[in-house]
C-alpha cells in the first residue's frame, strides 16, 4: 500500500460523522423535507385480494373528482416487464412485474395511483375507482404453492426469467460437492435440523418517500429516499422508456433501508404521475403500506443435516432450502443462494456438501433484500444443528466451532460454485480472527461457568448459547463503485461518491481514506453522496460493500490526486516527486527540511503556472469478497411458567478487518443484533386465511424498544485485510445472522428444548416446554 | 380556524384545519425536524415539546396547541450554536440515519429537564416510546448519559 499503514492520521479513529451535527439540529436533509411549489400527492390503490384478475377498471369518478390530476392503471399505461430488485445489470431477478397489471397476486399489490391537490382529494379519489375483479384461487403456502394443479401465479405471457412459472417456482439452486451419500456413511454422527423463519420487516423509521419534479430543462428528478440511486434510474428509464439522460436520481439523507430500499417501488410510479401531469409529485407510503407493499425478508424453511467424525471434525453438510418469495421474485434467486453462499464455506473442513432449494411464488407480500440476505435464514438451521452436534458429540460448542472453522490462507469450493445467480469466483480467505473472536466472546461472557452449571432461580431459568458467521464485502466481478475527489485551491477537497451513505457512516468513512491518503484532517474534505448527474457511478449500498468497494475506489483517486498534487510540488521545491512527503496539509522534504503548504500547491496549480485542476477518478470492482467474521454470546432467562423469554446479556466479537471509524462499526454490529433479538423474539408477520395482514403497525408488530434488549456489548477484534482499503472489510450484515441460533442455542441450555420456528414467542416456547423435547 | 401558539420562543398566528395535525402544522411551518414515522403514535419521531412536555405531534389536532408553547428541535440549537444534547448526541455514535434523533432528542431533553442525574435505566424508560431500527439503542442511552453529565458539570447554558 502506497500510504504506511503504522502512521494512520484518519483511519481507526472515532472523528465526528460528517453528517452528525446536521441531523442532530434537525437540517432538511430527507427526501420529503424540501417543499416543492405545486407539488400533487400520489396515492396507490392497493388490491383487497390475494389473487385476481381485473376484469374492468372505471375511473372516470375519480377523474372527475375536482383536485385530481390524474389516475393511471392498467388500462392507460404500457405493460413493460421489470424488476423492482434494484440489482446490477444483467438482473438476476426475473422481469415479472409491470407497473400496473391487469392481474394482482397479493393483498396489498398495485392497482392504480392517483395524483391530486392535496392527500385527502388523492384519497377520497382511490374510493371512487370501480375496479370489477374476478377473484381466483390463492396460494397462502409454499406448500399450497407446490402441490400439484396449484393455480399459477405468474400465468403471463411476457414474463422474463422465472425458473418454473408453470409450478410457482421463481429460482432453483442444486450445488453437489463431493458425495454428500458418501460423506455422511462415513461420518460417526449425523444430526439434522429444520428451522423457519417467517414474514418480517425491516422497518426503517423513515418510510419509502420520494419527490418527482422538472428541472429548469424539463428534465425529470427524482428526490428519492433509496439505496440505489443508479438502479433507480435505469430501472425507471426501463419501466417507463424513458431515454437515461432525461432522469437525473437525488439521493439525499435516507432515513434507514436494511435492505428495503434497494427496491424501486415508489419511483417508477411517483415519475409517471409527474411525466403524465406535468407536475411535481411527492409520494410517501404509509407505515401499513411499508409493513406490506414495500418488502419483506424471505420466509423460508431450512434443513441442515451435518455429519461428523467423532473427534467433531465436520464431513458432510447437507441444507436444503424452501424460500418464499411472495407474488413477486425479486431478489428470489440470489438469496436463496446466499443461504448456502455465505454459510456454508465457514466450514470449510467438510469436502461433502449438498446445498440445494427452491424459491416459491404465494399471494403473500413481495419478499426482498433483507439485511443478511437469506445468510440469516442458513445461520439459523446451521448453527442450531452445530449446537445439537456438539451435544450429540459430548462436545463444548466452542470447541466444535474452533475446530471447524475456515482460517486465513484456506478456501472453500463453495466461494467458485456459487455466485450472484451464477457461478461464483475461487477466493482464498487473507484475514479471519474468527478463533480469537471466540476467546474473547466466551470469556466475555463468563461461558466456561455460565455452561457448566445453569442458574435456576424460581420459575426462571438462565442459559448461556453461542453462535459464529460471516458474510462478504461486495459482491464479487459484478459491484462497481467509483469515486471523483478534486482538489480546491486552498489545499481543501471535494469527494463526490456514488456511494450511498443510508445512515452507515459510509460518507464519513470515505471521508477519513481520502483523508488518510491525502494528509489532511477530515474536516478538510466535504463528502457529497449522491446524485446521478454529479457523482461518479456506484451500485449503490448493499452486499456490505461500501467500505470495501467503494473505499477501494475511493482509496484510488485519493492515490491519484495526491500524486498529481506532489508533481505541481515537486516543480516548486525543485526536487523529484518521489522524495517527497504529504502530511498535515503539507508537503515536505525530508532532505532540505524545505516544504509547501498544499493551499500553495493549489493556488500555483489553479491559478499560477501550468494551471490544471487537481482532479482524479477512480473505479473499483472486487475481485475478491472478504468475509467479516463475527461470533455471539448471548445468556437468556426462561419464564418456564409463562414462556417468556429475556435476553440478558449480549456480547458479539466481529473481525471487520481494520475498523477505519471503531464507534460507527460498533453501531452497526449494535442495530443489527437488536434487529436479529427482535427477529428472535417478536417479529411476525401474520395473515389471514384470505391473505390479508393483520399486524401492520407498528404497535402490533413489536420491534425491539429500549427496554426489550439489554446493553449489547461488542468488541471489535481486529484482523488486517490485505486486500481492503487500509486494511477493512465489511460490517454491515454480519450481525444480524447471530442473535436467532444463539438465542435459540441458549434457551436449550436454559429449558432443553429446542426452539427451531421464529420468533420464539411465549406460546411457542410454552408449547415446546410441554413437549420436553430433550435430545442427547 | 387562526391560532396563536409559541413556536420556539416566537409568537406565531397561524391557520389551521379543525382535523390537521400538529405534526402537519409544524412540517408545514418549516419545522422539517419534526418527522412522520408512522402517524399513529408508535414510533415517537415526531415528538416535540409542548408546555415543556413531550408529546407525539401525530397525536395532537392542531387547534389543540391554541394558544400554548411548542418546541421542536430547531428551537433547541442549530449547527452554528448546536444544544449540549445534539453534541451529545454526535460525540457519542448515536446518529446514524438520523430520522428517530429529533424525537429522541426532545424526549432526552424532558427527562434531563426533570432529572441532571438519571440511571441507564431510567434513560431506557424515558426513551422507550421512541423506536431506533439502525443503532439498537446502546450509543443513544450513552448520548443522552453524557449530556446529563455535561449539564451537571454546568456546561449547559
Amino acid at each position: 500500500m502506497e500510504v504506511g499503514l503504522k502512521r494512520r492520521s484518519a483511519v481507526g479513529k472515532n472523528v465526528r460523522k460528517v453528517d452528525g451535527l446536521s441531523l442532530a439540529t434537525g437540517r432538511p436533509k430527507f427526501a420529503l423535507d424540501i417543499d416543492i411549489p405545486g407539488a400533487l400527492v400520489g396515492k396507490i390503490l392497493r388490491s383487497p385480494h390475494a389473487h385476481a384478475r381485473i376484469l374492468s377498471i372505471d375511473a372516470s369518478k375519480a377523474e372527475a373528482l375536482p383536485g385530481v390530476a390524474c389516475v393511471l392503471h392498467c388500462g392507460n399505461v404500457k405493460r413493460i416487464p421489470f424488476t423492482t430488485a434494484g440489482q446490477g445489470w444483467p438482473e438476476p431477478s426475473p422481469y415479472d412485474t409491470v407497473l400496473f397489471d391487469s392481474k394482482v397476486r397479493y393483498v396489498g399489490d398495485q392497482v392504480a395511483a392517483v395524483a391530486a391537490e392535496t392527500e385527502e382529494i388523492a384519497e377520497e379519489a382511490l374510493k371512487l375507482i370501480k375496479v370489477e375483479y374476478e377473484v381466483l384461487p390463492a396460494v397462502l403456502s409454499v406448500e399450497e404453492a407446490l402441490a400439484e394443479g396449484a393455480p399459477v401465479i405468474h400465468d403471463e405471457e411476457d414474463s422474463q426469467g422465472i425458473y418454473d412459472a408453470a409450478h410457482n417456482i421463481a429460482a432453483a439452486v442444486d450445488i453437489p460437492v463431493g458425495d454428500i451419500e458418501r460423506g455422511f456413511a462415513e461420518s460417526d454422527v449425523t444430526v439434522e435440523e429444520i428451522c423457519e423463519i417467517p414474514y418480517s420487516q425491516h422497518t426503517p423509521i423513515e418510510p419509502h418517500c420520494v419527490i418527482a419534479y422538472f428541472d429548469e430543462d424539463g428534465r425529470l428528478v427524482l428526490r428519492t429516499s433509496t439505496q440505489v440511486p443508479f438502479h433507480v434510474r435505469r430501472i425507471v428509464a426501463r419501466a417507463l422508456e424513458l431515454p437515461m439522460e432525461r432522469i437525473r436520481v437525488i439521493k439525499p439523507r435516507v432515513g434507514g433501508g436494511f435492505g428495503s430500499k434497494q427496491e424501486v417501488i415508489l419511483e417508477p410510479v411517483a415519475a409517471a404521475l409527474a411525466l403524465r401531469t406535468g407536475r411535481p409529485v411527492r409520494m410517501a407510503l404509509d407505515r401499513s403500506e411499508v409493513f406490506i407493499s414495500s418488502r419483506t425478508r424471505h420466509p423460508m424453511r431450512v434443513r441442515v443435516k451435518l455429519g461428523a467424525k467423532k473427534d467433531g471434525t465436520l464431513h458432510a453438510i447437507e441444507m436444503e432450502a424452501t424460500s418464499n418469495t411472495g407474488a413477486y421474485g425479486t431478489h428470489a434467486l440470489t438469496v436463496l443462494s446466499n443461504v448456502g453462499s455465505k454459510t456454508l464455506p465457514l466450514y470449510n473442513k467438510a469436502p461433502h456438501l449438498w446445498f440445494h432449494g427452491k424459491a416459491v411464488y404465494t399471494n403473500l407480500p413481495v419478499a426482498g433484500a433483507y439485511r443478511g440476505y437469506g445468510a440469516t435464514q442458513g445461520y439459523f438451521a446451521l448453527e442450531v444443528a452445530m449446537d445439537e452436534l456438539a451435544g450429540r458429540l459430548g462436545m463444548d460448542p466452542v470447541e466444535l466451532r474452533l475446530k471447524n472453522h475456515i482460517r486465513a490462507g484456506e478456501t472453500s469450493p463453495i466461494f467458485e460454485k456459487i455466485g450472484e445467480g451464477r457461478e461464483g469466483v475461487p477466493m482464498v480467505v487473507r484475514s479471519c480472527a474468527l478463533s480469537q473472536c471466540l476467546r474473547v466472546g466466551a470469556e466475555r461472557i463468563g461461558w466456561d461457568e455460565k455452561r457448566k452449571s445453569p442458574r435456576r432461580e424460581g420459575p426462571w431459568a438462565y442459559g448461556v448459547g453461542m453462535a459464529v458467521s460471516m458474510q462478504g464485502s461486495g459482491i464479487t466481478g459484478v459491484d462497481m463503485g467509483a469515486a471523483t475527489i478534486m482538489m480546491n485551491e486552498d489545499g481543501s477537497f471535494r469527494l463526490l461518491v456514488g456511494a450511498t451513505d443510508i445512515g452507515t457512516g459510509s460518507d464519513t468513512i470515505l471521508a477519513q481514506i481520502a483523508a488518510e491518503v491525502l494528509g489532511v484532517p477530515v474536516e478538510r474534505i466535504s463528502v457529497y453522496s449522491s446524485d446521478t448527474d454529479f457523482t461518479p457511478f456506484d451500485v449503490g449500498a448493499y452486499a456490505s460493500s461500501t467500505t470495501y468497494v467503494s473505499g477501494n475506489a475511493v482509496l484510488r483517486a485519493a492515490q491519484e490526486v495526491r500524486r498529481k498534487a506532489l508533481e505541481v510540488a515537486a516543480g516548486m521545491l525543485g526536487e523529484p516527486a518521489e522524495h517527497l512527503e504529504l502530511a498535515d496539509g503539507k508537503v515536505i522534504s525530508p532532505r532540505t527540511g524545505k516544504s509547501v503548504t498544499l493551499s500553495e500547491v493549489g493556488h500555483r496549480a489553479t491559478y499560477v503556472a501550468d494551471q490544471k485542476h487537481i482532479i482524479a477518478s477512480a473505479s473499483f470492482v472486487p475481485a475478491e469478497s472478504p468475509p467479516p467474521f463475527a461470533a455471539f454470546f448471548c445468556e437468556v432467562a426462561v419464564d418456564t411458567e409463562t414462556g417468556i423469554v429475556r435476553v440478558e446479556r449480549f456480547v458479539a466479537t466481529a473481525d471487520c478487518g481494520v475498523p477505519i471509524h471503531p464507534k460507527l462499526a460498533e453501531g452497526q454490529l449494535e442495530g443489527a443484533i437488536v434487529q436479529g433479538i427482535g427477529h428472535a423474539l417478536t417479529e411476525e408477520l401474520l395473515f389471514s386465511n384470505r391473505g390479508r395482514c393483520l399486524n401492520a403497525n407498528l404497535f402490533d408488530y413489536k420491534i425491539p424498544s429500549s427496554l426489550d434488549v439489554p446493553d449489547v456489548e461488542v468488541v471489535l477484534v481486529d484482523s488486517e485485510e490485505p486486500t481492503g482499503p487500509l486494511g477493512a472489510k465489511s460490517i454491515a450484515e454480519v450481525g444480524i445472522n447471530g442473535p436467532l441460533p444463539a438465542i435459540s442455542n441458549a434457551i436449550y441450555h436454559a429449558v432443553g428444548v429446542r426452539l427451531t420456528r421464529a420468533p420464539f414467542t411465549p406460546e411457542r416456547v410454552l408449547s415446546a416446554l410441554r413437549q420436553g423435547r430433550r435430545l442427547g | 380556524m387562526k391560532i396563536y401558539l409559541e413556536l420556539n420562543g416566537k409568537q406565531r398566528y397561524e391557520e389551521v384545519a379543525p382535523g390537521e395535525s400538529l405534526l402537519s402544522l409544524l412540517r408545514r411551518l418549516g419545522m422539517k425536524s419534526v418527522k412522520q414515522g408512522c402517524a399513529t403514535g408508535d414510533c415517537g419521531a415526531c415528538t416535540v415539546l409542548l408546555d415543556g412536555r413531550a408529546v407525539r405531534a401525530c397525536t395532537v389536532f392542531a387547534p389543540q396547541v391554541r394558544g400554548r408553547r411548542v418546541t421542536t428541535l430547531e428551537g433547541l440549537g442549530d449547527v452554528d450554536d448546536p444544544h449540549p444534547l445534539q453534541e451529545a448526541f454526535v460525540e457519542a455514535g448515536a446518529v446514524q440515519c438520523g430520522f428517530c434523533t429529533p424525537g429522541m432528542i426532545m424526549v432526552a431533553y424532558e427527562l434531563l429537564s426533570r432529572n441532571d442525574n438519571p440511571t441507564p435505566e431510567e434513560v431506557r424508560e424515558a426513551i422507550s416510546g421512541n423506536l431506533c431500527r439502525c443503532t439498537g439503542y446502546v450509543k443513544i442511552v450513552d448520548a443522552i448519559l453524557l449530556a446529563a453529565k455535561w449539564k451537571r458539570e454546568g456546561k449547559w447554558r
